[in-house]
Protein backbone atom coordinates (compact mmCIF):
# COMPACT_ATOMS: atom_id res chain seq x y z
CA UNK A 1 0.00 0.00 0.00
CA UNK A 2 2.71 2.36 0.93
CA UNK A 3 4.67 1.82 -2.43
CA UNK A 4 1.75 2.30 -4.22
CA UNK A 5 1.00 6.16 -2.59
CA UNK A 6 4.65 6.90 -3.07
CA UNK A 7 4.30 5.68 -6.98
CA UNK A 8 1.36 7.70 -7.14
CA UNK A 9 2.80 10.81 -5.25
CA UNK A 10 6.02 10.55 -7.73
CA UNK A 11 3.92 9.99 -10.58
CA UNK A 12 1.91 13.18 -9.76
CA UNK A 13 4.84 15.12 -9.17
CA UNK A 14 6.65 14.51 -12.67
CA UNK A 15 2.97 14.97 -14.45
CA UNK A 16 2.70 18.70 -12.36
CA UNK A 17 6.09 19.66 -13.28
CA UNK A 18 5.77 18.56 -16.82
CA UNK A 19 2.83 20.75 -16.69
CA UNK A 20 4.56 23.78 -15.15
CA UNK A 21 7.76 23.12 -17.56
CA UNK A 22 5.34 24.36 -20.60
CA UNK A 23 4.23 27.13 -18.59
CA UNK A 24 7.48 28.43 -17.78
CA UNK A 25 8.58 28.15 -21.21
CA UNK A 26 6.02 31.11 -22.19
CA UNK A 27 8.96 33.69 -22.24
CA UNK A 28 10.54 31.58 -24.53
CA UNK A 29 7.46 31.59 -26.84
CA UNK A 30 7.65 27.93 -26.84
CA UNK A 31 11.14 27.31 -28.55
CA UNK A 32 12.71 24.47 -27.04
CA UNK A 33 15.69 25.08 -24.77
CA UNK A 34 18.42 23.98 -27.17
CA UNK A 35 17.67 26.16 -29.78
CA UNK A 36 18.04 29.83 -29.99
CA UNK A 37 14.84 31.78 -30.30
CA UNK A 38 14.70 34.79 -33.05
CA UNK A 39 16.21 37.93 -30.86
CA UNK A 40 13.74 40.93 -30.30
CA UNK A 41 14.88 44.23 -30.92
CA UNK A 42 16.01 46.07 -28.10
CA UNK A 43 13.35 48.50 -26.89
CA UNK A 44 14.39 52.32 -26.48
CA UNK A 45 14.23 53.83 -22.93
CA UNK A 46 11.27 56.66 -22.87
CA UNK A 47 12.87 59.68 -22.40
CA UNK A 48 9.78 62.23 -22.67
CA UNK A 49 10.08 63.87 -19.01
CA UNK A 50 6.99 62.99 -17.82
CA UNK A 51 6.09 62.47 -14.52
CA UNK A 52 4.39 58.69 -14.61
CA UNK A 53 1.68 58.11 -12.55
CA UNK A 54 2.46 55.75 -8.90
CA UNK A 55 0.69 52.49 -8.86
CA UNK A 56 0.25 52.84 -5.14
CA UNK A 57 1.63 55.49 -2.70
CA UNK A 58 5.29 54.17 -1.77
CA UNK A 59 6.05 53.30 -5.47
CA UNK A 60 9.33 54.48 -6.18
CA UNK A 61 8.76 56.82 -8.91
CA UNK A 62 9.40 55.76 -12.79
CA UNK A 63 12.99 57.58 -14.31
CA UNK A 64 11.47 59.60 -17.22
CA UNK A 65 14.31 60.17 -18.99
CA UNK A 66 17.55 58.19 -20.35
CA UNK A 67 20.12 57.03 -17.98
CA UNK A 68 22.72 55.87 -20.02
CA UNK A 69 26.33 55.37 -18.85
CA UNK A 70 24.61 57.15 -15.91
CA UNK A 71 27.98 56.37 -13.44
CA UNK A 72 26.64 55.70 -9.65
CA UNK A 73 29.25 54.13 -7.47
CA UNK A 74 31.80 54.69 -4.73
CA UNK A 75 33.25 57.43 -6.40
CA UNK A 76 30.02 59.42 -7.79
CA UNK A 77 26.25 59.41 -8.50
CA UNK A 78 25.41 61.32 -11.49
CA UNK A 79 21.71 61.09 -10.44
CA UNK A 80 22.31 62.92 -7.25
CA UNK A 81 24.35 65.47 -9.63
CA UNK A 82 20.51 66.90 -10.15
CA UNK A 83 18.82 65.42 -7.82
CA UNK A 84 20.51 66.16 -4.47
CA UNK A 85 19.03 68.67 -1.99
CA UNK A 86 22.11 70.83 -2.96
CA UNK A 87 21.97 70.66 -6.69
CA UNK A 88 17.85 70.98 -7.20
CA UNK A 89 18.12 74.68 -7.70
CA UNK A 90 20.48 74.74 -10.40
CA UNK A 91 18.78 71.74 -11.90
CA UNK A 92 15.22 72.29 -11.38
CA UNK A 93 14.60 68.35 -10.95
CA UNK A 94 13.12 66.87 -8.32
CA UNK A 95 14.64 66.25 -4.91
CA UNK A 96 14.97 62.95 -3.57
CA UNK A 97 12.49 62.06 -1.52
CA UNK A 98 13.73 62.90 2.47
CA UNK A 99 13.28 59.65 3.19
CA UNK A 100 16.73 59.24 1.26
CA UNK A 101 18.24 61.30 3.80
CA UNK A 102 16.95 59.39 7.28
CA UNK A 103 19.21 56.06 8.42
CA UNK A 104 17.28 52.92 9.21
CA UNK A 105 16.24 54.35 12.79
CA UNK A 106 14.84 57.22 11.56
CA UNK A 107 17.74 60.00 11.91
CA UNK A 108 18.06 62.75 9.81
CA UNK A 109 21.53 62.85 7.70
CA UNK A 110 23.27 65.77 6.21
CA UNK A 111 23.95 63.60 2.60
CA UNK A 112 21.97 60.98 1.05
CA UNK A 113 21.84 57.22 3.40
CA UNK A 114 24.26 54.94 2.15
CA UNK A 115 20.90 52.39 2.13
CA UNK A 116 19.53 54.45 -0.62
CA UNK A 117 22.66 55.51 -2.64
CA UNK A 118 22.20 53.30 -5.34
CA UNK A 119 19.21 54.71 -7.25
CA UNK A 120 18.41 52.47 -9.98
CA UNK A 121 17.65 49.88 -6.65
CA UNK A 122 14.27 50.91 -6.69
CA UNK A 123 13.94 53.33 -9.49
CA UNK A 124 13.77 52.43 -13.15
CA UNK A 125 13.47 53.81 -16.39
CA UNK A 126 10.60 52.37 -18.90
CA UNK A 127 11.06 50.78 -22.36
CA UNK A 128 8.58 51.67 -25.36
CA UNK A 129 7.76 47.91 -25.84
CA UNK A 130 4.81 45.40 -25.21
CA UNK A 131 4.74 43.26 -21.83
CA UNK A 132 6.12 40.30 -22.38
CA UNK A 133 3.38 39.07 -19.53
CA UNK A 134 0.01 40.58 -19.08
CA UNK A 135 -0.24 42.69 -15.72
CA UNK A 136 -3.69 42.17 -13.58
CA UNK A 137 -2.45 44.66 -11.12
CA UNK A 138 -5.36 46.18 -9.41
CA UNK A 139 -5.10 49.82 -7.72
CA UNK A 140 -6.27 49.83 -4.50
CA UNK A 141 -8.55 52.56 -5.07
CA UNK A 142 -10.55 50.77 -7.60
CA UNK A 143 -10.45 47.87 -4.88
CA UNK A 144 -12.64 49.78 -2.23
CA UNK A 145 -14.97 50.96 -5.02
CA UNK A 146 -15.57 47.70 -5.89
CA UNK A 147 -16.14 46.79 -2.30
CA UNK A 148 -18.54 49.67 -1.52
CA UNK A 149 -20.52 48.74 -4.88
CA UNK A 150 -21.01 45.09 -3.48
CA UNK A 151 -21.73 46.45 -0.05
CA UNK A 152 -24.71 48.68 -1.71
CA UNK B 1 83.84 75.00 -25.61
CA UNK B 2 83.67 78.55 -26.59
CA UNK B 3 86.61 78.32 -29.19
CA UNK B 4 84.42 75.05 -30.89
CA UNK B 5 81.48 77.48 -31.20
CA UNK B 6 83.85 80.69 -33.19
CA UNK B 7 84.98 77.72 -34.83
CA UNK B 8 82.04 76.40 -36.27
CA UNK B 9 80.00 79.87 -36.98
CA UNK B 10 82.99 80.90 -38.96
CA UNK B 11 82.57 77.83 -40.77
CA UNK B 12 79.17 79.11 -41.45
CA UNK B 13 79.85 82.37 -42.03
CA UNK B 14 82.20 81.67 -45.01
CA UNK B 15 80.89 80.52 -48.38
CA UNK B 16 81.04 77.41 -50.02
CA UNK B 17 83.96 76.64 -52.06
CA UNK B 18 82.87 72.62 -53.21
CA UNK B 19 78.91 73.13 -53.73
CA UNK B 20 77.28 75.25 -56.42
CA UNK B 21 74.93 77.80 -55.32
CA UNK B 22 72.06 75.70 -57.05
CA UNK B 23 72.67 72.66 -55.29
CA UNK B 24 72.64 74.12 -52.16
CA UNK B 25 69.28 76.03 -52.61
CA UNK B 26 67.51 73.19 -54.28
CA UNK B 27 69.03 70.71 -52.23
CA UNK B 28 68.33 72.46 -48.89
CA UNK B 29 64.69 72.76 -50.49
CA UNK B 30 64.24 68.99 -51.43
CA UNK B 31 66.03 67.91 -47.92
CA UNK B 32 63.36 70.66 -46.69
CA UNK B 33 60.62 68.50 -47.73
CA UNK B 34 61.63 65.13 -46.78
CA UNK B 35 62.14 66.44 -43.50
CA UNK B 36 58.82 68.16 -42.75
CA UNK B 37 57.05 65.22 -44.74
CA UNK B 38 58.51 63.17 -41.87
CA UNK B 39 57.96 64.84 -38.76
CA UNK B 40 54.12 65.72 -40.22
CA UNK B 41 53.87 62.10 -41.07
CA UNK B 42 55.30 60.71 -37.26
CA UNK B 43 53.35 63.11 -35.75
CA UNK B 44 49.98 61.75 -37.74
CA UNK B 45 50.70 58.98 -36.78
CA UNK B 46 51.11 59.33 -32.91
CA UNK B 47 47.94 60.53 -33.55
CA UNK B 48 45.95 58.04 -34.09
CA UNK B 49 44.05 55.89 -32.01
CA UNK B 50 45.78 52.72 -33.13
CA UNK B 51 49.29 54.66 -31.37
CA UNK B 52 47.51 55.67 -27.83
CA UNK B 53 46.55 51.96 -27.37
CA UNK B 54 49.62 50.73 -27.69
CA UNK B 55 50.53 51.29 -24.31
CA UNK B 56 48.47 48.52 -22.07
CA UNK B 57 47.84 51.59 -19.80
CA UNK B 58 45.62 53.67 -21.78
CA UNK B 59 44.03 50.05 -23.43
CA UNK B 60 43.27 48.79 -20.17
CA UNK B 61 41.69 51.69 -18.74
CA UNK B 62 40.40 54.46 -20.49
CA UNK B 63 40.16 52.89 -23.88
CA UNK B 64 37.93 50.14 -22.36
CA UNK B 65 35.68 52.31 -20.68
CA UNK B 66 34.88 54.79 -23.79
CA UNK B 67 34.15 51.36 -25.68
CA UNK B 68 30.48 51.09 -23.94
CA UNK B 69 30.00 55.05 -24.14
CA UNK B 70 27.97 57.01 -27.38
CA UNK B 71 31.45 58.44 -28.16
CA UNK B 72 32.55 54.99 -29.13
CA UNK B 73 29.09 53.07 -30.02
CA UNK B 74 26.25 54.42 -31.37
CA UNK B 75 23.27 54.61 -34.24
CA UNK B 76 24.72 56.44 -36.79
CA UNK B 77 28.17 54.42 -36.52
CA UNK B 78 29.89 58.18 -36.04
CA UNK B 79 32.72 58.08 -33.53
CA UNK B 80 35.51 59.62 -31.72
CA UNK B 81 38.79 58.10 -31.34
CA UNK B 82 41.15 59.54 -28.60
CA UNK B 83 42.71 62.29 -30.33
CA UNK B 84 39.91 63.89 -31.47
CA UNK B 85 39.23 65.05 -27.95
CA UNK B 86 42.36 64.89 -26.24
CA UNK B 87 44.31 66.61 -29.19
CA UNK B 88 43.88 69.90 -30.47
CA UNK B 89 43.53 70.12 -34.28
CA UNK B 90 45.54 73.27 -34.87
CA UNK B 91 48.39 73.07 -35.87
CA UNK B 92 50.10 75.35 -33.23
CA UNK B 93 48.20 74.19 -30.37
CA UNK B 94 48.94 70.33 -31.57
CA UNK B 95 52.49 71.13 -31.33
CA UNK B 96 52.01 72.57 -27.90
CA UNK B 97 50.61 69.77 -26.74
CA UNK B 98 52.80 66.99 -28.14
CA UNK B 99 55.04 69.04 -26.27
CA UNK B 100 53.32 68.77 -23.05
CA UNK B 101 52.83 65.01 -23.57
CA UNK B 102 56.67 64.15 -23.24
CA UNK B 103 55.64 64.27 -20.06
CA UNK B 104 53.56 61.23 -20.54
CA UNK B 105 56.67 59.59 -22.26
CA UNK B 106 58.50 60.37 -19.17
CA UNK B 107 55.90 58.50 -16.77
CA UNK B 108 55.69 55.82 -19.33
CA UNK B 109 58.91 54.92 -19.19
CA UNK B 110 58.82 55.07 -15.25
CA UNK B 111 55.66 53.52 -15.37
CA UNK B 112 53.61 56.14 -12.94
CA UNK B 113 50.24 54.68 -13.97
CA UNK B 114 51.04 51.00 -15.04
CA UNK B 115 48.82 48.90 -12.81
CA UNK B 116 45.51 49.72 -12.47
CA UNK B 117 45.62 50.86 -8.95
CA UNK B 118 48.46 53.61 -9.66
CA UNK B 119 46.27 54.62 -12.72
CA UNK B 120 42.80 55.04 -10.15
CA UNK B 121 45.02 57.15 -7.60
CA UNK B 122 46.38 59.31 -10.39
CA UNK B 123 43.24 59.71 -12.11
CA UNK B 124 41.70 63.08 -10.27
CA UNK B 125 45.25 64.65 -11.51
CA UNK B 126 44.63 63.51 -14.83
CA UNK B 127 41.33 64.50 -15.35
CA UNK B 128 41.76 67.64 -13.67
CA UNK B 129 44.64 68.56 -16.25
CA UNK B 130 41.77 67.47 -19.27
CA UNK B 131 39.09 69.38 -17.75
CA UNK B 132 41.26 72.87 -17.37
CA UNK B 133 42.40 72.12 -20.83
CA UNK B 134 38.40 71.96 -22.39
CA UNK B 135 37.44 74.79 -20.31
CA UNK B 136 40.68 76.96 -21.22
CA UNK B 137 39.56 77.00 -24.60
CA UNK B 138 35.60 76.93 -24.28
CA UNK B 139 35.50 72.92 -25.16
CA UNK B 140 37.16 73.83 -28.53
CA UNK B 141 37.49 69.87 -28.96
CA UNK B 142 33.66 69.04 -28.27
CA UNK B 143 32.54 72.10 -30.17
CA UNK B 144 34.99 70.64 -33.20
CA UNK B 145 32.15 68.16 -33.81
CA UNK B 146 29.07 69.64 -31.69
CA UNK B 147 28.76 73.11 -33.43
CA UNK B 148 26.54 75.33 -30.86
CA UNK B 149 25.72 77.28 -33.98
CA UNK B 150 23.71 74.31 -35.54
CA UNK B 151 21.85 72.76 -32.43
CA UNK B 152 18.25 71.91 -32.79
CA UNK B 153 16.45 72.89 -29.79
CA UNK B 154 13.34 71.81 -30.92
CA UNK B 155 14.87 68.28 -31.40
CA UNK B 156 16.20 68.11 -28.22
CA UNK B 157 14.91 67.12 -25.10
CA UNK B 158 12.93 69.29 -22.31
CA UNK B 159 16.26 69.52 -20.10
CA UNK B 160 18.94 69.64 -22.44
CA UNK B 161 16.97 73.10 -23.93
CA UNK B 162 16.66 74.51 -20.63
CA UNK B 163 20.88 74.24 -19.98
CA UNK B 164 21.72 74.76 -23.15
CA UNK B 165 19.65 77.80 -24.23
CA UNK B 166 20.54 79.48 -21.57
CA UNK B 167 24.37 78.64 -19.79
CA UNK B 168 25.80 77.81 -22.64
CA UNK B 169 24.24 79.85 -25.15
CA UNK B 170 25.09 83.22 -22.69
CA UNK B 171 28.44 81.72 -22.30
CA UNK B 172 28.72 81.66 -18.50
CA UNK B 173 29.15 77.50 -18.98
CA UNK B 174 31.40 75.32 -21.48
CA UNK B 175 30.57 72.07 -22.43
CA UNK B 176 33.26 70.58 -19.84
CA UNK B 177 31.31 72.21 -17.35
CA UNK B 178 28.09 69.83 -17.34
CA UNK B 179 29.61 66.89 -19.47
CA UNK B 180 32.47 65.49 -17.05
CA UNK B 181 32.74 61.87 -17.61
CA UNK B 182 30.76 60.95 -20.85
CA UNK B 183 33.72 59.22 -22.48
CA UNK B 184 35.65 57.95 -19.19
CA UNK B 185 34.77 57.04 -15.72
CA UNK B 186 34.86 59.56 -13.07
CA UNK B 187 37.19 59.69 -10.31
CA UNK B 188 35.64 61.10 -6.63
CA UNK B 189 34.21 63.91 -7.24
CA UNK B 190 33.76 64.90 -3.77
CA UNK B 191 34.43 69.29 -3.97
CA UNK B 192 33.93 69.79 -7.56
CA UNK B 193 31.62 72.23 -8.71
CA UNK B 194 28.53 70.67 -9.83
CA UNK B 195 28.77 67.35 -8.09
CA UNK B 196 26.34 66.74 -5.11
Amino acid sequence: MNKFITLLTIFGVLTASALFAQDIATLRNGVEISKQEKSQPIPNPIKDDIKVGRNYPMQPPIIPHNIRDYQVDLNVNKCLSCHSRNRISESQATMVSVTHYMDRDGNFLAEVSPRRYFCTQCHVTQHDTKPLVENDFIDMQKLIAIRAEKAK
Amino acid sequence: MKNLIVKYWQILRKPSVHFSLGFLTLGGFIAGIFFWGGFNTALEVSNTEAFCISCHEMEDNVYEELKSTIHYTNRSGVRATCPDCHVPHEWTNKIARKMQASKEVWGKIFGTIDTRDKFLEHRLTLAQHEWARLKANDSLECRNCHNFEFMDFTAQGKRAVQQHSTSLANGDKTCIDCHKGIAHQLPDMKGIEGWH
